[in-house]
Order: structure tokens, then sequence, then C-alpha cells
């Protein structure tokens, strides 16, 4: 995969439209633009409302053709995209923390209904004690729901990976949801540069192709009762689903590489090739500092790697056994705790488990970090490493 | 990569001269990275912006500890001791001060009335764009005419010709003072 530090592949077309300083958030906004999103619904919440504000401004300037939809909850929000995607427009919401928390039993329901919403999760700590801050406590309740699952780490990330979604998401092979997450406060209000493309070329790489289910000529009932016989296999199928969009997903990775030049995967490496010591992370602060940190512990001597994991839903299990199975130790910083689980955290226990299921038993940290965005340092990051490499194994509480 | 440490107050509108500056950095070919440190917005309370700008893409991205510029749009809070923290002999400091002989015992001070120019100017104590205007005195980059190329993008109307003239004024009256030499 492309770090950041590289330059995009050249192209026969020239794709960008322009180049702009803009927030995570306000990435999000041009890139729904761009790819004349239909209905939007959406209820206002910290760190999310500037992405909607944004909208609303597009929606209003004539910019962007949509419905916007303006609601009394998170709950009617999700269900109104649900609505309206089941007529085949093409959605958008966006949310973060208690309003993840509160759409919670649409979630499954859009899921279930295999309709391609696209959804913008800027990651926020949630309630009790209340926090406006950033981690990923709200994500981490709605990451097997049956939803795609995308992790950026820059504002041009998060641009690109709206406009991948909805290929993958409105894909036949696919009809699945998705969410770009990505740092509540530290991605979603910090302004990067960022390329933005040619409208044309963003809807000749992702085309409108949002099934009608629900059409009065041709009345039906979406989402009705199935009784045992019949109710497991709509779950098998959503299972085999998500499974089967890996295949899509690269594919669409190609595609995207040949129309924007960068070359994306479900993981992002740096210096692992060679590494004793990993450290797994996901989201912009932590990947940032975490790179930041192999390259001061490289100078100290110690081959030390980063890995990110990008796509969480599915699992690259193996992109993450290919590139830990031959470590000597590894950590995972997870920003969000799983009270009384097996391990605190969340995706470390994704990653143990994939190396379980090839075989592998590696020393490894449980690091829990940033949690409702206590700052996190690139030192606290080499400590980590340097941990690491003394043969430290258990949990890490930063 | 340059590293920026903005210490203002709510409502100086410090957040936005931050992010004028990062857009008019982006028009000139650089990366940037601003943010603000995230809380409730308190109109008066000490608060801290960041930014960093570099010719390759930024990964690091904690705040600001060692400033290579540190922007001051209040002289008092030069006062908190965090506002002084991790700088060295070279950070470049630029104050906003009404004082004639103001000065600090470090190398590179540069000073702006930014104050009384914003209420001469656009008949608002908001500091913003005046700081703008001595950071491209100070520091030689972004470019006037980039600033005023992004301008329309945070301020509406007639508010965005007022304001390049108070970046203008604030450009020509930044001086350098002579650190050294005060004790």
């Amino acid at each position: 995969m492309r770090m950041y530090t590289e330059e995009r592949a050249p192209s026969k077309r020239n794709f960008v439209k322009d180049v702009l300083a803009l927030t995570s958030n306000h990435a999000v906004a041009y890139a729904v633009r761009s790819l004349d999103v239909d209905v939007i619904a959406s209820y206002p919440i910290t760190p999310q409302t500037t992405i909607v504000e944004k909208l609303a401004e597009f929606v209003a300037n004539g910019e962007l053709d949509a419905e916007f939809v303006n609601v009394e909850s998170e709950h009617s929000a999700l269900s109104v995209v649900l609505g309206a995607s089941a007529t085949g427009a093409r959605t958008f919401t966006a949310t973060s923390s208690q309003g993840f928390l509160l759409m919670h039993e649409v979630l499954h329901n859009v899921s279930g209904l295999r309709l391609p919403v696209v959804m913008a999760v800027p990651s926020r700590a949630v309630s009790a004690p209340i926090s406006i801050h950033g981690d990923y406590s709200d994500l981490m309740t709605g990451k097997d729901v049956g939803w795609i699952v995308f992790i950026c780490a820059s504002a041009q990330e998060v641009y690109d990976t709206v406009l991948q979604l909805y290929a993958v998401a409105e894909d036949e092979r696919v009809c699945l949801p998705a969410i770009v997450a990505y740092d509540g406060f530290l991605m979603s209000h910090t302004m990067e540069r960022v390329e933005v493309y040619r409208d044309d070329l963003i809807l000749e790489f992702a085309p409108k192709r949002v099934k009608r289910l629900l059409d009065p000529a041709n009345p039906v009932t979406l989402g009705e009762l199935a009784l045992p016989e019949h109710y497991y296999r709509y779950k098998y199928s959503q299972l085999s689903a998500l499974d089967g969009s890996r295949e899509v997903i690269r594919s669409v990775f190609k595609s995207f590489y040949s129309y924007f030049g960068i070359e994306y995967d479900f993981v992002e490496r740096f210096k692992t090739e060679d590494a004793d010591f990993i450290i797994v992370v996901y989201g912009g602060a932590s990947w940032g500092n975490a790179v930041e940190a192999v390259n001061i512990t490289r100078e100290k001597g110690l081959k030390t790697g980063a890995l990110r994991i990008r796509v969480l839903r599915p699992f690259p299990i193996k992109e993450v056994v290919d590139t830990l199975k031959n470590v000597k130790g590894f950590s995972v910083v997870d920003r969000a705790i799983s009270f009384g689980a097996s391990t605190p955290g969340p995706v470390y226990a994704d990653v143990v488990v994939s190396l379980a299921e090839y075989g592998f038993s590696i020393p490894s940290v449980c690091v829990i970090a940033g949690i409702g965005q206590k700052v996190m340092y690139v030192s606290d990051f080499v400590r980590v490493l340097e941990e690491l490499v003394k043969g430290k194994e258990g949990v890490i509480l930063l | 990569m340059i590293e920026v440490r903005i210490h203002s107050r709510g409502g100086q509108g410090m957040v936005t001269a931050s992010q004028i500056l990062a857009s008019a950095l982006v028009c000139e070919g650089k990366y940037i990275q601003a943010f603000p440190e995230f809380g409730p917005e308190r109109r008066g309370a000490p608060l801290k912006a960041y930014l960093r700008f570099n010719d390759m893409p930024i990964l690091k991205r904690e705040p600001v500890i060692s400033p290579n510029v540190l922007v001051v749009s209040d002289e008092t809070l030069l006062s908190l001791k965090d506002t002084l923290l991790g700088v060295s002999a070279d950070t470049v400091f630029i104050v906003n001060t009404e004082k004639n002989g103001f000065n600090l015992s470090y190398a590179k001070v540069f000073t702006v009335p930014a104050t009384s120019l914003a209420l001469k100017i656009i008949g608002r104590a908001i500091v913003n764009t005046a700081m703008v205007g001595a950071f491209i005195k100070a520091i030689g980059i972004p470019s006037l005419s980039s600033v005023e190329r992004v301008l329309p993008r945070f301020l509406n109307g007639k508010r965005v010709e007022k304001n390049f003239e108070l970046v203008k004024a604030a450009w020509e009256q930044t001086r350098q003072v002579n650190g050294d030499d005060s004790g």
C-alpha cells in the first residue's frame, strides 16, 4: 500500500479538480457532493456536525441536488436513509458517540435488509461521564452488525474512502452498508491538504447502482417475519456476503488506483518487512505517532515496524497474519475498551484470534490509549515498542 | 517541518487564523496540519491551536511540544507557565501588544499592535486576520496574495475586503524587537 510519503502514480487523465485545506469532516462532505447523493438525513452531534452543516450548505446553494431530511433523532436519521435506500436512492448519514448508540437497532435493520447506506462516524467517547472527545468506544459497539467498516488515517484517505465505499456497497455482489470512521477531533476537526477530483471521473468510478426494492408499481414487503426455518438463512447469507466483499473491495482498490493513482489496501505497513517487533494501530493519530516512533526506535538500532488496520470489517485476517507471523513480539493499540472480555482491547482480540487460527502464538501486549482523547505522544509509542523489545507481555494502560 | 503553537483567548478567532494560514500554505504547495486543542468553547478562556507545515506529508499527530514559532495573540498569556513550555532560543515569537518598549528575553521577537489595528479597521477587537498579517511578515510565508485568495472561504461579503486591509496593515506594522539586549 502507498504511504502518504509517496507520490501518486502518473495518470493519463487530469483527475485533480482542486487542492484544498480540508478537515476530514469537510473531506467527507466534498466527496458526498461529488457522488451526487440523493437523500441525506442526519441529526447534529459533536464531532460529526460539521459534515452535515457543509452538506446542508451544498444543498441550499444548489451545488448538490439532494433531499436533506431534518429529523428529531439519530434513530430516525438512519431510518429515513433506510427507507430512501430501499427506493433506489443513493443515501448518506453521519453520526458519533451517543448518536451512533441510538442508531444501534437500525444498524441491524439496514444490514439485514442489505441496503448500501454509507455513513461517516468521526469516532467519540461515550457517556458516562459525558465526554465530547475522541476515541473509538462508539464504533466498537457497532463493528459486528453486518456493516463494512473502514478506519482512516488522513483527510485525503477519508475523501478517497468515501468514494471507494459507495463503489463497494452498491456492487450487486455486496449490497451491504458501510461506515467510514476516523478520529473524532484529531481528524474530524484537523485541517489537512486534500486533492479533490473531477465529478465526472468520480461518478464514472462509482456509478449509482442502488437497487430499487420498493416500487409502487410492484408492491413488496421488506424485512417481514422470518420463522426459524428461514431466519438463519438470511443471517448466513449476510455472513457470506461480508466475507465475500473482500474480493470486491480488492477490485475497487485496483479500480481506484487506475482512476486516481493511489494504491490502497486492507492494511498499511511501515518498515514491517524485516521487523522483529511491530506495533499495530488504527486511526490517524495512532498511525502517525506509531510511524514516528518506528523511525525513532530504528535510529536506536531496534528492528521495529508499524501496521495499520484500515479495513476493520471484513477483518483482514490474511494480511495481518502475513505481517505478524514471523515477529518476536507485537502490540495492538486500542482506543476503546471491551469491559470484562478475554482482553480489554477489541482489535487486539481480533489480531490474536487471527494468528491463532493459523497456528501462531506470539508474545504480545494489549495497549489501551487515547481514551476520551487522553493526549497520545510519539514518546508513548516509543515506550510501547521499547517494552516489546524487553519482552513485555500483558496489558499496558496508557 | 515548521511547527507553530498559537496561544490565544476564546473569541479572538485564532483557530480560524490557523486555518487561514493553513489554506494559504496549501495554495503554495505545502502539506499542512492545523488543529485546535479541543474543548468547550468559552469566550476569554486561554486556548491553544497548532499548525504544522512541510514540503512532505506530515505524519506526527501530537500537540506541538517544541514550537519553531509561538504566536501569542494576547500578551497577558505570556504570564502563564504553559505558554513558554518547550520554546528554545530559535523560537520565533509573534506577540500582539500595544506597548512600544515591549520585549522578551528571546532572540527573535516580533510585535504587532493587532488589537488597536483591528478596532480601527474592522471596528471589533477580533485580531485573527491581523495576526495572520504579522505571521506573514515574521515568517515570510504564505504570501499576502495567497491569503487574499483564501479569505472568502472564511468570511462573508464586505468583511473580506476590510479584513484583508487589516492583514496588510498588520503586515506593515509588525516589527522585530531586539530581544537579546533587553535581558
